[in-house]
């Protein structure tokens, strides 16, 4: 089968990530073996598409190309297909995100609320716009629609803990502590 | 497994309980002020006391006054099973509200004649008494993460009940009868659902539960399974055995963790114990459920669309007809329902049709969930018998606005529509809110004071709309693009009147022309606050550039 | 097989059981605008052009997709209907970059057609002039998305009849547009077979045969029908 070539200069926004290096190697064959063992749990049956790039995304932080091509390949889906679902979801990230996240819930409970104030604050800490990573790499900002927390709003997400009833003070005082760790 | 089997289980239980249950709420919005910090103390301190021979703390779900966790309550494990024992119980009950960890010691050391600082709520509060609790009976005062719990207050009786005592026909004809109608947000009545899917042909069916609550400032489903999830998994068994389906899949949001950890060891438990599976109950029956998880996307709500995507494709929804229950899951007759519907089902088939009918209004029966936030006193979760008024659960449930008065109230999300304080009377049913231009929806209800600029609103949920949009039809799609942009020019003073003509005429065209219920629906809250608030969309139009001669022009 | 008698604009009509309400409009010489319908591939019924008013009933139907029954007295062409239809149009028109002047289908567009059809000389909503790439990497064919209505025919045509699904929809909303391959340029994409279906099926000038200048695109619409034809019936002459 011939081979793939993202790096098209034709097609800049198309970048295969260089991971080359023998260390990560290692981990990664590992990486691809709970993706094999998730697809063969699912007997390959395309209806698994989803689930699988749950587990991609769980276990490589973000959808690579070589990772879709490789689930492609195990499902038989085509890549178009295989594309199409991965950008359609919300969820599912094509680029690497940073060290941290943090999510915003922008719900109705937490908009009436004043969360659009704690983004903005988050906004310009970290210098950079919603769904983005800060130039450091440090802190992906990110938003929901909704995290079901409205008795507490406005709420934020912090690396998977969810805190209520934030300030925007107090969530500048949590980004600050990240960017200064090492 | 048999019948036999099931009440040992429940006895067992029943005596394993010690007397005092210290119950301490473990989900998501307690957690994240705290609880689980709150419940390790408790477990301590009843060491400390040396009251573990009488005094038992359980991690629990949902107790439903979200806004001012942790909660933490104490009952009479006697009341669990027989409501009479309230009156001669040892203790009254107990209720903390916003305990701090370094309180929990206290509580503990007040059932030992002790003194506790902790913040005592109010159960008479209307907040708790208006309620009436059907679907969330039990949330908030078992273990979710324990059967045995869930079988001993009468977990999977109504399954057994279905299996052996009813023919699904009878299932079928017991759940039209009750009146029951779709809690997801349409309101179609469920039996005629049900019906549907018996009728077809012999074969492959499925069962799907719609857990994918994407509406902003809802919580209801997430609540209800990460409280009770054996209630839902016995309610798609019973609508499994009704239709003649043998497989289950439950679609839940990535977002709700908790839920789906919950529900996965619930599936596990069932299986153990002979209630999921093959043969359940030792009869020729089987019926497995397995979990779907969402990537966030809120038209995946929509059954079409869910469908889509639990096929694992992208969730387009198609044009109904077929519907589900004709050709839905891989082209099989597919029953698709509301988390909540399957709540209801259990307590329709233990207490019968005739029981739940006599809940509710005449053509809205039973109870419904709220998720009652925004700008008031009281947040959190209410159960309400239909009929009650918008007024009853805002000002004495909620408490009305702190410091300020109800401007407006936002019921059905994204798809429903902004209710002027001036209607407060209306009373919650699914006709009702429909005819004053909102609806039911899933059960989201969000309170707005005078502070809240309705265009704002409207333009916030456009935004919403826009961005959940699929993108297959071209009146959703390019459609509340051109919408949000018309609101964004309001709201930056720049609209004309040729605007407000605009954005009346395209909101008609949206709402008409689009493929499915999103795009139908995305219009609703600028309709509404259209009709009820006109006069702010005026107030924001473009000051005239010319400006008027002051005199009479001579001719 | 049975046969239903329903009434169209006034005109009477027998059509077999399991008809589309557009076949039988088709049949009698009533025409209703398409966009997204081609014959020959799956419905999906996405552009909404073709919705119809049923008497009895306060629901739009698409009609390329709703099946003929008994006694149904449907209008195709109210005023209503035509003014979504117009606006319809306008908004496809405010969505991407239609610049007929310079397109190779100009004068053989389904779209220019459509404009003609309902009506439509100018947009009322403001046009959105999206930044959208042209990628002409494929050594027959390019694709130019600023053209592109996403009506998906080039990706149902490719995946049912060619088989290659070359083609499907990326992202959500607004953001949509045609993908080929993983994002990849066109000509890199190794399912590619060079046919040309998409081309014949694309109703603007998105999808083109390189080398054509404006107005120059031709189709060849018979292609496909005979393919099905030839497929399921086992005919091979046109």
């Amino acid at each position: 089968m011939p081979t793939l070539n993202p790096q098209s200069p034709s097609h800049p926004d198309l970048k295969s990530p260089q991971s080359s290096k023998a260390k990560d190697q290692a981990l990664s064959d590992r990486r691809f073996k709970t993706l094999d063992m998730t697809m063969k749990r699912n007997q390959f049956k395309h209806d698994a598409l989803i689930e699988v790039l749950h587990k991609a995304q769980e276990s490589f932080g973000y959808l690579e190309e070589e990772v879709l091509i490789y689930i492609a390949r195990g499902l038989k889906l085509p890549l178009s297909r295989v594309y199409g679902v991965a950008t359609f979801y919300h969820l599912f990230s094509l680029k690497p995100s940073g060290a941290h996240t943090c999510i915003v819930c922008l719900g109705t409970a937490c908009y009436v609320k004043g969360s659009s104030k704690v983004l903005q604050a988050l906004e310009q800490e970290l210098g950079t716009s919603v769904g983005n990573t800060s130039a450091d790499g440090k802190v992906s900002l990110l938003s929901a629609r909704c995290i079901g927390a409205c008795g507490i709003a406005p709420a934020v997400v912090f690396d998977g803990v969810v805190a209520g009833k934030i300030e925007p003070e107090e969530t500048l005082k949590r980004i600050q502590a990240w960017e200064a760790e090492d | 497994m048999d019948l036999a089997n099931l009440i040992d289980v429940a006895t067992a239980e029943q005596m394993r309980q010690k007397p005092l249950r210290v119950n301490c709420c473990t989900s998501t919005g307690c957690r994240a002020a705290r609880s689980l910090e709150v419940m390790q103390n408790l477990e301590a301190a009843v060491e400390a006391e040396g009251l573990t021979d009488r005094v038992e703390v359980v991690g629990v779900g949902c107790m439903g006054f979200c806004g001012l966790g942790p909660l933490v309550q104490v009952e009479p494990s006697a009341t669990l099973y027989d409501e009479s024992h309230r009156s001669t119980a040892l203790v009254e009950d107990l209720f903390y509200e916003g305990v701090k960890p370094a309180e929990a010691t206290s509580i503990i050391g007040a059932l030992n004649g002790g003194v506790t600082t902790a913040l005592k709520g109010d159960l008479q509060h209307p907040f708790f008494a208006r309620q009436k609790k059907v679907v969330r009976e039990y949330s908030g005062r078992i273990d979710p993460e324990r059967i045995e719990e869930y079988i001993a207050v009468g977990g999977y009786r109504a399954l057994y009940k279905a299996l052996f005592e009813m023919t699904p026909e009878e299932v079928v004809a017991e759940i039209t009868k009750s009146g029951l109608r779709g809690r997801g947000g349409g309101g179609y009545p469920t039996g005629l659902k049900w019906a549907t899917v018996a009728k077809m042909p012999a074969g492959q069916k499925y069962v799907i539960c719609n857990g994918d609550e994407g509406d902003p400032g809802a919580f209801m489903d997430r609540s209800v399974l990460e409280s009770d999830p054996h209630l839902i998994l016995e309610g798609m068994a019973i609508a499994g055995y009704a239709v003649g389906a043998n497989h289950g899949f439950i679609y839940v949001r990535a977002e709700y963790p908790l839920a789906i950890q919950r529900l996965q060891k619930a599936i596990q438990q069932a299986k153990k114990y002979g209630l999921l599976g093959t043969q359940i109950f030792d009869s020729h029956w089987d019926f497995k459920i397995d979990i779907r998880i969402g990537a966030g996307a809120f038209v995946c709500g929509e059954e079409t669309a869910l469908i889509q995507s639990v096929e694992g494709g992208r969730g387009n929804p198609r044009p109904r007809p077929p519907y589900p229950a004709q050709s839905g899951l891989w082209q099989c007759p597919t029953l698709i329902n509301n988390v909540e519907t399957f709540g209801n089902i259990t307590p329709i088939v233990r207490n019968g049709s005739d029981w739940y009918a006599g809940i509710g209004t005449e053509k809205s029966k039973g109870t419904k969930i709220f998720a009652l936030t925004g700008k008031i006193r009281n947040n959190g979760l209410i159960e309400v018998p239909m009929g009650i008024t918008l007024r009853e659960i805002v000002e004495e449930m909620g408490g009305g606005v702190p410091d300020g008065t109800v401007k407006a109230v936002q019921t059905g999300g994204p798809s429903g529509g902004c209710i002027p304080a001036t209607l407060l009377d209306t009373p919650v049913a699914y006709d009702s809110l429909v005819e004053i231009g909102s609806m039911m929806g899933s059960g989201g209800m969000v309170v707005m004071d005078e502070s809240t600029s309705m265009v704002e609103v409207a333009h916030f949920y456009m935004e919403f709309c826009r961005e959940e949009s699929c993108g297959k039809c071209i009146p959703c799609r390019a459609g509340t693009v051109q919408l949000h942009e018309l609101l964004t020019r309001f709201l930056k003073k720049q609209a004309t009147k040729a605007d407000l003509e605009k954005l009346e005429s395209l909101c008609q065209m949206v709402k008409e022309t689009s493929l499915c219920g999103l795009g139908m629906s995305a219009p609703n809250p600028v309709l509404s606050t259209l009709r009820y608030f006109h006069e702010e969309y005026e107030a924001l139009l473009q000051a005239p550039i010319y400006a008027v001669p002051a005199y009479a022009v001579p001719d | 097989m049975s046969v239903k008698t329903l009434e169209i604009d006034g005109k009477a009509i027998a059509i077999e059981e399991g008809a589309t309400i557009l076949q039988a409009a088709k049949e009698n010489g009533i025409s209703i605008p398409t966009l997204c319908h081609l014959d020959g591939v799956s419905d999906v019924g996405a552009c909404r052009l073709c919705l119809v008013e049923m008497e009895g009933s306060n629901k739009l139907l698409p009609a390329c997709v709703t099946e003929v029954a008994e006694g149904m007295i449907l209008h195709t062409k109210t005023p209503k209907l035509q003014n979504y239809q117009r606006m319809t149009v306008e908004l496809l028109f405010a969505e991407g970059n239609h610049v007929c002047a310079v397109c190779v289908a100009n004068g053989n567009c389904e779209l220019q057609d459509m404009a003609i059809t309902v009506g439509m000389d100018h947009s009322r909503f403001p046009y959105r002039f999206p930044d959208r790439p042209v990628d002409v990497s494929h050594e027959q064919f390019g694709i130019d998305h600023n053209r592109c209505i996403l009506c998906t025919r080039c990706v149902r045509v490719c995946d049912e009849i060619e088989g290659a699904h070359v083609w499907d929809i990326a992202q959500r909303g607004e953001h949509c547009f045609i993908v080929s391959g993983l994002h990849q340029p066109w000509g890199e994409v190794d399912a590619c077979t060079s046919c040309g279906k998409c081309v014949d099926a694309c109703p603007t000038g998105a999808i083109f045969r390189k080398g054509s200048t404006t107005g120059e695109k031709e189709r060849d619409r018979a292609k496909l029908e005979f393919l099905v034809t030839a497929r399921e019936k086992r005919q091979w002459t046109r």
